[in-house]
């Protein structure tokens, strides 16, 4: 028996695997130590569980376990990585290079740097996302000190080329951050192989808790530091002060251990659901792929059903939970940023579902979703003026639309 | 965010969906809104003019799920309505009826003015001069 909603929004979060939790257990009752406790047995366990955890991440993105600096989340890897290699770097230079679709932890992170006097370059991307490696080229200046890109876009899952990125911010004596968010755990990051300097992950996006993740800072060519953004007992090699959030580190290190294990079938199982569903709903007419096919996370789909609001389609396919790039809850009605900024018309960004699959999404739910969107948008269809318009050959630019 | 039941209601059974003959004299037709905003709003009405009374109304919207029962509602309003008093409904009185948020009060307004609009277009068809707007919020 089916059980609805059906969770497709896994770009936003995902469930805890049982595994994962299992793992935490011990350290959310008996095992309750602070690891920085070196007195006492207590502390020991707690110790040796976060350690442990260490090798479980290394293994999976090919570091050295004291290279993983654990923090909050995403959010805040990336508010250390940037402002604390501004800090740090600053004799160097003061200018930054990233991208136009970054998270906003990364991009209001950027509006504050350029608040303390830093220069930011904000590169455009193509139509698939992707942002061009001459233009990375001719932004490097001998001031640029960081150039952050993201590994896999959440709304489109686009996948920058990483090694030549980084290899062009390393040409010019820059380092290379990635914000990997939506990639580790989901694709091979490799970060040596990689060329990655910095890196910004975070457990629940891989089945694992809420409220963990970590930096990784490269120790050795280059040896990377950054200044501390919280001030406190000098946890983590004196970059990120507060006491370790244990159960949360055995839960980020045991996801990583079962990602790295089941990375290879999960995509394979990921990627033929997602592109079922989406050539099931593109033979719907007037319906586009957002991002790049060709390089993209194996289990997202974006896709814009033109002549169909996003958020009224999203309370028409209200048996599935998914996210829209349409934000009609202000009077700005804004559309995605992210979409706009591959080129779409307002309108088609507005008209888009992002479907996010997970380890636990099953062919039946996936074969709901396809006749669940269709039912919605050929029903929303018929109730629109632009698809009536559409039908009847009308070219919507031609019309005088009365902006509001 | 969580809709009203009124709206769940309009926006699962929609009333009056459809399309009048805009070609006939004694029909207007109003198209408010814009596809970049993310809401367009068509309605029709079918004045009886030896009555000043409107027969029928019809809506097609592009929006969320605001837009479309304050449209739907709208028709619903209107029909039985004499021209004068489709000209009455206030927004508010629509955001009242669906419990709208303060977010969605743009849906009302954009709905009045599709009222006003079919109004004006009847009006311009059959030599009335065109009312000034009386409400401009945006």
């Amino acid at each position: 028996m089916l059980k609805l909603p059906i969770y497709l929004d896994n770009n936003a979060t995902t469930p805890l695997d049982p595994r994962v939790l299992e793992a935490m257990m011990p350290y959310l009752t008996e095992v309750f130590g602070n690891a920085a406790s070196r007195n006492h047995p207590f502390g020991w366990a707690a110790e040796e569980a976060v350690d442990y955890a260490r090798e479980q991440i290394s293994g999976l993105i090919n570091c050295d376990p004291k290279e993983i600096i654990f923090t909050s989340g995403a959010t805040e890897s990336d508010n250390l990585g940037i402002k604390g290699v501004f800090e740090m770097y600053s004799q160097k230079g003061n200018h930054i290079i990233t991208a136009t679709t970054e998270h906003k932890a990364v991009l209001d992170t950027c509006k504050h740097i350029e608040k303390l006097g830093g220069r930011v370059t904000y590169l455009p991307v193509n139509a698939e996302g992707l942002i061009s490696l001459e233009e990375l080229e001719a932004a490097m200046t001998p001031e640029t000190i960081l150039v952050t890109i993201m590994y896999g876009n959440n709304e489109t899952g686009t996948i920058q080329p990483i090694r030549e990125i980084a290899a062009i911010a390393h040409k010019h004596g820059a380092l290379f951050m990635t914000d990997g968010t939506q990639a580790v755990g989901k694709i091979p990051v490799d970060v040596i192989a990689d060329g990655i300097d910095l890196m910004a992950f975070t457990a629940h996006k891989m089945y694992g808790p809420k409220g963990v993740g970590a930096l990784y800072v490269r120790r050795k060519n280059p040896r990377v530091k950054v200044t501390a953004q919280m001030d406190g007992g000098g946890h983590e090699r004196g970059m990120r002060s507060g006491t370790l959030n244990v159960p949360g580190i055995v839960g980020l290190g045991k996801a990583c251990e079962l990602a790295k294990l089941e990375m290879a079938a999960d995509t394979a199982r990921l990627s033929a659901m997602r592109d079922r569903l989406e050539k099931e709903l593109l033979t719907l007419e007037e319906s586009y792929v957002n991002g790049s096919v060709e390089h993209r996370l194996p289990h997202v789909a974006n896709i814009s059903f033109k002549y169909v609001e996003g958020e009224g389609l999203m309370m028409g396919v209200k048996d599935l939970a998914v996210s829209s790039g349409s934000a009609c809850t202000s009077a700005s009605l804004e559309p995605s940023y992210v979409l706009k900024a591959l080129g779409l018309s307002d309108d088609l960004a507005h008209s888009s579902l992002r479907f996010g699959l997970s380890r636990f999404t099953t062919d039946e739910q996936i074969d709901y979703a396809i006749n669940h969107v269709k039912e919605a948008v050929t029903k929303l269809r018929e109730m629109s003026p632009l698809w009536e318009m559409f039908k009847e050959g009308i070219d919507l630019n031609s019309i005088e639309w009365a902006e509001h | 965010m969580a809709y009203s039941d009124k709206v769940i209601d309009h926006y699962s059974n929609p009333r009056n969906v459809g399309t009048l003959d805009k070609s006939k004299k004694n029909v207007g037709t109003g198209l408010v809104g814009a596809p970049e905003c993310g809401d367009v709003m068509r309605l029709q009405i079918e004045v009886d003019e030896t009555t000043n009374t409107i027969t029928d109304a019809k809506f097609k919207t592009f929006g969320c799920g605001s837009a479309i029962a304050s449209s739907s509602l709208a028709t619903e309003w209107l029909k039985g309505k004499t021209v004068d008093e489709a000209l009455a409904i206030d927004n508010m009185e629509i955001v009242e009826e669906l419990a709208l948020p303060p977010v969605k009060i743009h849906c009302s307004v954009l709905a009045e003015d599709a009222i006003k609009s079919a109004i004006n277009d009847y009006r311009v068809k059959n030599g009335l001069p065109e009312l000034e707007m009386a409400k401009s919020h945006h």
